[in-house]
């Protein structure tokens, strides 16, 4: 199915019954009942032998679970060979135990299961969901993945080729082409995120299961391992399952050491323009920004309410104003980019090419203004609520809850963070607002990234005086 | 009554797996109001949320000459203000509640969705009916307009500006004679986006937009009687409309077709299209089924075979497309560097012969079908979705617990139900695609005449 989303009753015409109905008997909002408590689930915490840490919630709506375990490290220990992360957590389930790739994906999804296993800056994620009474099976499987991945030459060799295809393709999508510019603008040479999680054609070619295996033994390891269980199982018995599966875990060689966090680039001192052509492009994709914050930064709940009204709901500045009021764009919207290593702050929109110069104004206008005018109680109000109920939204299911636990043990919290989070966000001034948006948003020094048809918005472009514009090839963007 | 337990595990049918299914039970009261209005409630109080969905029983199939894109036009004004709520009220009313308002239009309906914080439901309701009964008086040209620009934004954004994009503009004639409801795409194209006018804004609401052509569910930490009552209280005043009446499409063959576009891409992408049945069809499980076996997985045939064993291509998807009046069956693939489209087709075709012949085994057949109960049971998980879902089977099955009997047609397929509908389907006439790289059309797949 296609499925497009979006992101007076006439008298004459109905006989019968009319005059009565022209009008609605119900002419203002119903009065709305108090807001719902946020309840966190309770976790029960304990450790497995060998170091792994394991987290239970009981979730018993569906007769599932969810099974995550994150390894502490992912991508930011590429620097050697950018994208191995991501590959050789991409290789753990083609092929493990006594079973190839093909063997391996037959017995899960007889299982009724699915495996995920993924890196990105931090982690390193497995992700088991299966049918409770399926449990005992797919733990064993999921354990060959995690402790005996095959890594076998063929297996590595073909994913290595499949690797090499997609980084071409990328040259295709604007928006990842638009991505990859940004971030190399937003972060030096030296630092990790200026380089594709997903390597390049010249270090991917070099990749071999010998590499492979060598990264893993120095990265995927038990003490620095969690497993979060979520679902119909009972938290105080599933010890003896996980130790049957995980306990016998041990490392092997020495571990890679975390790298020191490399320091937050500095704002850049003036403003600069990367453009890159996409010849007879319908659009330009517009990325602005710069070095974002740190995820337990104090002023987090300010920073989330602030963006909100910015650009981080429907009725954000940015929304209404390029998308609503000016018809230039079906959407556009903001966020920070919360690592262990603060990612960027971006503002992002793909427009109409022939005003493509027009909403690089309009989204600086925006930022401007929530710098420069405090925000009325209205506005505020609606975004501290938005965001605050929003929370729930990500408790639902036994995945979304494994995976907030996940994302908050990044940075050293609980889910007992959450409701913490909610009142500092009810507690949020239109004066914190301001302060923020003035301390976080940069908009005289601002690195801005347009991909779209160069032959009619360069000049455009260049005519607003933004800041040097340099014209970037996609093939060194995209490599 | 709370039920705190959306499945109830009876003792039952012994799968293969040697363990039991869950029955799936999503159990819903349907009541019907006067004036037409199908309110379907759904009880689940496993977190303080409500999923507010709305089907109206129209979509892109049900456009007019000249107006391709119009449901979905409109989908977005009903946005736009109504006589109570005028714009932006609607968005502004509802995110104080953390929730999102978002519709979205296919050939067969306009659905129109809300999920969040459970004591968002009354101010929903109350805004649902208020666009429903008195959405005209604050239309007018400058909102048309409006929504318009943003219409073509979209058009360009999903479809113009993607690589392959053009595809979307080039199947739907190419599968359905010309005239038919399915013939178009739902986007519509940018001279008949151009063309609409506020008077088919007024013209499609009265005929469409009524109590009598929708279905509301709601669905989360709800009481039953409550939202009766209040569902009663903002939409019992709605006048019902028109009876609509919808001439059935007559049959047709498709006429076997070899296309070829450019496009600014780095490989060049087969297409394969098949005409198929609706989604009442006792083939429909099959087909559905048959998209697991080719590429579902790893191991399935088409993915074993063309990215695995051949790697002649980077990726395959096959994917039954069953709507209200019809369908089509359509594999799609994208050639690794250095290989033209003829090798996929090739490839896809004999894979295709092998299973007509041979079958699935056992396994794989078992495989798939608890591949898709799993996807089943994923999906009971979030109210929104089972909302839609009981709005679907509603629609397209007569009643909205369908879970379990849609899950039993899965269950109930053999490989002599898969080895039949490919001969069926997959062996007659076809539309063929070729999207290659600009200047590169001897990448592009040959056409063969059936046999």
């Amino acid at each position: 199915m296609k499925s497009l989303s979006r992101y007076f009753v006439v008298a004459l015409l109905l006989p019968g019954a009319l005059g009565a109905q022209d009008k609605s008997a119900h002419t203002s909002p119903p009065v709305v009942p108090r807001n719902p408590n946020l309840a966190v689930p309770a976790v029960r915490s304990s450790a497995l032998p060998n170091g792994i840490q394991v987290r239970v919630v009981e979730h018993h709506e569906l007769p599932l679970v969810q099974v995550t375990l994150t390894v502490t490290g992912g991508s930011r220990l590429d620097s050697l060979t950018p994208g191995i992360a991501t590959f050789m957590a991409g290789m753990l389930d083609e092929g493990a135990g006594t079973r190839d790739a093909l063997g391996l994906q037959s017995e899960l999804a007889y299982l009724g299961a699915n495996l995920s296993t993924t890196a990105d800056w931090d982690r390193f994620t497995i992700g088991l969901k299966v049918p409770v009474r399926n449990l005992p099976a797919a733990l064993a499987l999921m354990s060959d993945v995690v402790i005996r991945p095959a890594f076998r030459a063929e297996e590595v060799r073909r994913q290595r080729d499949l690797r090499l295809t997609s980084l071409l393709q990328a040259r295709d999508q604007p928006n990842a082409v638009a991505s990859l510019a940004f971030n190399q603008a937003v972060f030096p040479a030296t630092h990790p995120y200026s380089r594709n999680a997903n390597g390049d054609s010249i270090t991917v070619a070099s990749y071999d299961s010998a590499l492979v295996r060598r990264f893993y033994n120095a990265t995927l390891r038990p003490e620095r391992a969690t497993l979060f269980i979520v679902g119909d199982v009972d938290a105080a018995r599933i010890g003896g399952l996980l130790t049957q599966h995980f306990g016998a875990w041990r490392p092997t060689g020495t571990a890679a050491a975390l790298p020191v966090a490399p320091a937050t680039p500095a704002h850049p001192a003036t403003t600069s323009v990367w453009l890159v052509d996409k010849p007879e492009a319908a659009q330009s994709v517009i990325m602005i920004g710069w070095p974002g914050v740190d995820r337990t930064s104090p002023d987090f709940a300010a920073l989330q309410v602030m963006n909100t009204l910015l650009g981080g709901s429907f009725t954000s500045r940015l929304n209404m104003n390029l998308r609503e009021t000016k018809g230039y764009s079906y959407g556009a919207s903001s966020g920070f980019t919360y690592r262990v290593v603060p990612g960027a702050f971006t503002a992002s929109s793909s427009v109409r090419t022939n005003v493509t110069d027009s909403s690089l104004v309009e989204i600086f206008k925006e930022i401007r203004g929530i710098r420069d005018v405090l925000v009325p109680q209205e506005e505020l109000d609606r975004a501290k609520s938005n965001y605050e109920l929003g929370i729930p939204g990500n408790l639902e299911s036994t995945s979304q809850v494994a995976g907030q636990m996940a994302q908050l043990a990044t940075f050293g919290l609980t889910l007992d963070e959450l409701p913490k989070l909610a009142a500092r966000v009810r507690a949020v001034t239109a004066a914190d607002v301001q302060r923020v948006a003035r301390q976080y948003l940069t908009p005289d020094r601002a690195h801005i990234v347009v991909v779209g048809d160069l032959a009619k918005v360069k000049g455009p472009i260049e005519q607003l005086g933004l800041g040097t514009a340099k014209v970037l090839e996609v093939t060194k963007v995209a490599r | 009554m709370r039920i705190h337990h959306l499945i109830t595990l009876f003792a039952l049918l012994p799968v293969s797996l040697g363990a039991q299914s869950p029955r799936l039970r999503v159990p819903a009261t349907v009541d019907t109001l006067p004036n037409g209005l199908t309110l379907i409630i759904h009880e689940d109080h496993s977190v303080p949320r409500v999923a507010t969905n709305i089907w109206y029983r129209v979509g892109s199939g049900d456009e007019k000459p000249g107006r391709t894109g119009f449901a979905h036009l409109f989908e977005h004004l009903m946005f736009m203000g109504s006589e109570n709520a005028p714009y932006p009220q609607f968005d502004k009313l509802l995110e104080p509640f953390g929730m999102g308002a978002n519709g979205s239009t296919t050939e067969d309906r306009t659905n129109y969705l809300q999920d969040g914080a459970a004591n968002a439901l009354e101010t929903a309701l109350w805004l649902e009916a208020d666009r429903m009964g008195w959405m005209l008086p604050t239309m007018d040209s400058a909102k048309v307009n409006a929504q318009r620009d943003i219409v073509k934004n979209e058009r360009r954004q999903s479809y113009e500006n993607q690589p392959y994009g053009k595809a979307a503009d080039i199947l739907p004639p190419a599968l359905y004679p010309k005239g038919h409801p399915y013939s178009w795409p739902v986007i519509g194209s940018m001279t008949d986006l151009s063309a609409a006018s506020l008077e088919d804004v007024k013209e499609f609401f009265r005929q469409y937009y009524a109590p009598n052509n929708a279905a509301i569910v709601i669905a989360g930490d709800v009481n039953t009687d409550s939202v009766r009552r209040l569902v009663r209280k903002y939409f019992s005043n709605i006048p019902r409309g028109p009876t609509i009446s919808r001439p059935t499409p007559p049959p047709f063959t498709v006429r076997d077709t070899g296309i070829v576009a450019e496009d600014r891409v780095q490989l060049p992408r087969l297409y394969l299209g098949w005409h198929t049945v609706n989604n009442n069809h006792r083939d429909a499980a099959p087909l559905d089924i048959l998209s697991y076996l080719l590429s579902g997985a790893r191991n399935s045939r088409l993915t074993n075979n063309l990215v695995y064993q051949r790697e002649i291509a980077t990726s395959v998807s096959a994917f039954s497309d069953a709507k209200r009046l019809d369908g089509d069956y359509s594999i799609v693939a994208t050639a690794r560097p250095g290989q033209g489209l003829d090798s996929l087709k090739v490839a896809i075709d004999r894979e295709l012969a092998r299973l007509a012949t041979e079958g699935p085994t056992a396994r794989e057949l078992e495989q798939a079908k608890n591949a898709r109960e799993s996807s089943f049971l994923n999906g009971l998980e979030f109210v929104s979705a089972k909302a839609d879902q009981l709005n679907a089977y509603a629609y397209f099955n007569g009643t909205p617990d369908y879970f379990q009997k849609d899950l039993d047609a899965l269950r109930a397929v053999t490989a002599d139900d898969i080895k039949r509908v490919i001969n069926a389907y997959l062996k007659g006439p076809r539309v063929m695609l070729s999207i290659v790289p600009m200047g590169k059309r001897e990448l592009a797949a040959t056409r063969v005449i059936i046999q």
